[in-house]
């Protein structure tokens, strides 16, 4: 058979289609005009036009933490590419799977300050899992399918690939993945057999034990979460897991604490700060949750569960180290403990979850409820009721909504629920939105948002007007960078340096201007006749701006620097006198 | 003890890609790690693998995380630690350029003869020489050649393999 000769611009197209790609998020230019005609001559894979390639980055995030697929993104050369590494190094963060592909000037000008021309595969070194310059056309297809398989292997993440112009011209031969095989690559996936069995007797020998669970167990698909669901129940242990990995165990079921950390619940942190056996799957110890590394869980022996060994014993040592897959480990876990026919310490457990019952009933997550002025908690747990048994997800921006979400909205499954958490990148939940939107067109797709975040990316409510994509904005407008001001009120003195939102847009008239539904609450009793009009609306992006009281502050709340059990419950609290210097220094 | 400051020498196989060396370099600027020496060069043509050879310092808990680090880089094969893994030799290649006349010229003459370093080049009123060893016999020996009109030193850094019989 002879062989078939197309051209770079094909073999990309190709490649996206054979990776089972349905839709890339991206924004033209000059360096990938060949890409963009190849585009058009094809009717497979649909491009969403951004107005910001940022915002193709977080668009492709969401679709991808929705689907589990790898989301896909196309930036130009220079301006193209800069604008999008906010995004790629948001995914990294993340442990996102993305596939990047950028223009390039052709390959006889690189190096020598072209039009538009940037070193992106240099600047994006640190915020990509990997990346690629292709200078030869016949290496494009073997380096696109490289491209997925790395991204969506081990611990997910971005990959960005540069293809010079010359290269999408130039004729060349195409491969299909099943014949391309990476040299070097290749993540453990399954574990040790004896790691798993030491972790078996001292889960079933605990006295206070504690699951911690996070963003891997999502990364590792809706059957490690199932399998998690089924461990969990099986021990009857408690479980508290990160922001990242909310949604893996449904939050209705009575063994959840709540998520821990520094805006985490009073009941997961004490319990953290007390148990004998931590049980680790999926999270890396990040210092929003661990607080004060010196007396983070001081009494535990710890089993850490993760696909990426660097994520072991990188900020705490830990006992039993087991490298895996979530799902294939729990698996596992259950397996063993079931043939063993463990059981846990009934006597001990129930005293546990008394202790544990005790912290509950402190109540950590009541505010003021007022007639007077709309708390945000209050119309988050409005927004709860609203969307109860509805199919939805929830994207957020960052700030106190942000943690406000995280705490009062529910989630039963995963990939429900998707924020910036290792970068915290204001103007992410947007696009990240219109993403899940695209990839979900019959749900109901909520970003909650704050006045300030919103405005970093608003400009894609033209995008989600283009495409029809209902998104719901659902703005907690409290006037301030609310998690900024509260920062400043606690550990600050109460100077308020630049945090005011000044000269905010109508955001109703806003919302009109591009044709799409705005809506405004002012008082409490307006805010549910607002959420009923936002979810009735199909057809439009909804913009809802509630006006909620701008001096609320986010608790309980753990300041930096401090332990699990130094815990800020409300107004009444004032950590000023005790935070230590080293915690002020705290991001 | 925990807090021991270690030193190590690690052997990392990559792929001889553009841009593995930045990965290399990048990782320990951009996460603080220490560099001592850094060496790389091909070793196997036909694969297009390289070497790195390098030598860090820093706690246990830093050192396994550097290791572990280097391993996630895709176009890393193999991670060893030759300080870990048992008994190794290291070595050292350095040209060291020395300038003068009279006796300090012979005794930087004798002193190399000690050191059985060999004189590449020669000149009325220079030397330059070239020895081998290990990092503390070059420091030595740049040592007393700074008494003698050392003009410059060039090193290697070192490159290291472990004892016996078995690969890499
Ligand atoms: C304003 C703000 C406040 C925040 N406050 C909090 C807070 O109070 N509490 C909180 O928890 N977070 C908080 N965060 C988020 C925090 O910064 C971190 O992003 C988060 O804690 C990390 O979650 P994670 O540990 O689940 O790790 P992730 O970032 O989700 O990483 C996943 C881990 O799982 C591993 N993994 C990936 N795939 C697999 C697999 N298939 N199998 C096994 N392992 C796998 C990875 O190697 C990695 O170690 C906050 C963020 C912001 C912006
Ligand atoms: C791109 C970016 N710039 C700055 C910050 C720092 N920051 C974190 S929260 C926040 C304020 C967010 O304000 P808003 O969106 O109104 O949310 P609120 O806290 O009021 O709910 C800022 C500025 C950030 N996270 N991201
Ligand atoms: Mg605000």
């Amino acid at each position: 058979m002879p062989e078939q000769k197309l051209t770079g611009a094909q073999i990309v197209i190709k490649a996206l289609k054979d990776q089972g790609v349905d839709i890339i998020f991206g924004y033209p230019g000059g360096a990938v005009l060949p890409i963009y005609d190849a585009i058009f001559q094809q009717n497979d894979i649909k491009h969403i036009l951004v107005r910001h390639e940022q915002a193709a980055v977080h668009a492709a995030e969401g679709y991808a933490r929705s689907t589990g697929k790898v989301g896909c993104v196309l930036v130009t050369s220079g301006p193209g590419a800069t604008n999008a590494v906010t995004g790629l190094l948001d995914a990294l963060c993340d442990s996102i799977p993305l596939v990047c592909l950028s223009g390039q000037v052709p390959t006889h000008l690189i190096g020598n300050d072209a039009f538009q021309e940037a070193d992106t595969t240099g600047i994006t070194r640190p915020c990509t899992k990997h990346n690629y310059l292709v200078k030869d056309v016949n290496q494009l297809a073997r380096t696109m399918h490289e491209a997925f398989y790395v991204a969506r292997s081990g611990r997910p993440g971005p990959v960005l690939i540069d293809i010079p112009k010359d290269v999408q011209f130039a004729d060349g031969t195409y491969i299909p993945p099943t014949e391309v095989k990476h040299k070097t690559y290749r993540p453990q996936v399954k574990p040790e057999i004896a790691r798993v069995e030491e972790a078996i007797e001292l889960i079933a020998n605990a006295k206070r034990p504690i699951f911690y669970t996070g963003g891997g167990v999502v990364n590792a698909g809706p059957i490690a979460a199932k399998l998690l669901t089924q461990f969990v129940k099986l021990t009857g242990f408690p479980i508290t897991s990160t922001l990242m990995g909310l949604g893996a165990f449904p939050a209705s079921e009575t063994q959840w604490l709540g998520m821990l950390g520094m805006h985490g619940t009073y009941e997961a942190n004490l319990a953290m700060y007390n148990c004998d056996v931590m049980i680790n799957i999926g999270a890396r110890f990040d210092d929003r949750v661990t607080g004060k590394l010196s007396e983070f869980a001081p009494g535990s022996k710890k089993i850490h569960v993760d696909i990426d060994p660097s994520s072991i014993n990188k900020n705490v040592a830990v006992d039993i180290p087991i490298v895996g897959d979530a799902g294939a480990v729990l698996e596992d876990m259950i397996r063993i403990w079931k043939a063993r026919q463990k059981r846990a310490d009934q006597a001990a457990l129930k005293e546990w979850w008394g202790q544990i019952d005790g912290w509950r009933a402190r109540n950590c997550l009541n505010y003021n409820r007022t007639e007077a002025v709309i708390k945000p908690q209050y119309a988050l747990e409005r927004l709860r009721e609203a969307l109860r048994g509805k199919n939805h997800y929830v994207t957020t921006e960052v700030g106190q909504h942000q943690m406000w979400a995280a705490q009062f909205l529910p989630f039963d499954e995963p990939n429900r629920w998707m924020t910036s958490g290792g970068l915290g990148t204001m103007g992410y939940g947007l696009p990240a939105a219109i993403g899940a939107q695209l990839a979900h067109p019959d749900a109901i797709v909520v970003d909650v948002s704050g006045e300030a975040s919103f405005l970093m990316n608003m400009q894609e409510i033209g995008t989600a007007v283009q495409y029809r994509a209902p998104v719901k904005i659902f703005i907690l407008n409290n006037k301030y960078m609310g998690m900024v001001r509260q920062w400043q009120e606690l550990l600050h003195g109460s100077r308020y340096s630049n945090s005011y939102s000044e000269a905010l847009p109508d955001f109703v008239k806003l919302a009109e201007s591009w044709g799409c539904v705005g809506l405004r609450a002012t008082t409490v009793a307006e805010v549910d006749e607002v959420i009923e009009k936002m979810l009735a609306v199909t057809d439009r992006p909804c913009i809802v701006d509630i006006a909620v009281d701008p001096k609320e502050n986010c608790f309980p709340m753990i300041p930096g620097g401090k332990a699990h059990n130094e815990i800020l419950f409300g107004p009444e609290d004032s950590p000023s006198d005790a935070t230590p210097e080293d915690g002020m220094v705290l991001v | 003890m925990e807090d021991k400051i270690e030193k190590h020498t690690i052997a990392v196989l990559v792929d001889n890609e553009p841009g593995v060396l930045a990965r290399v370099i990048g990782l320990f600027s951009g996460r603080g790690y220490n560099i001592e020496s850094l060496t790389v060069a091909e070793v196997n043509n036909a694969d297009h693998l390289s070497r790195i050879t390098l030598v860090t310092s820093g706690t246990r808990m830093v050192v396994e995380q550097i290791k572990a680090q280097l391993d996630r880089l895709v176009p890393v094969h193999k991670v060893h630690d030759l300080t870990d893994e048992g008994p190794s030799v290291e070595r050292e290649l350095a040209l060291v350029k020395v300038a003068g006349t009279g006796d300090r010229r012979i005794e930087a003459l004798r002193l190399a003869d000690i050191f059985k370093a060999k004189v590449v080049d020669a000149t009325l009123t220079s030397f330059v020489f070239e020895l081998t060893g290990t990092t503390a016999e070059v420091d030595d020996f740049v040592g007393l050649m700074a008494q003698l009109g050392l003009v410059e030193a060039s090193r290697t850094g070192v490159v290291a393999m472990s004892k016996g019989a078995a690969g890499f």
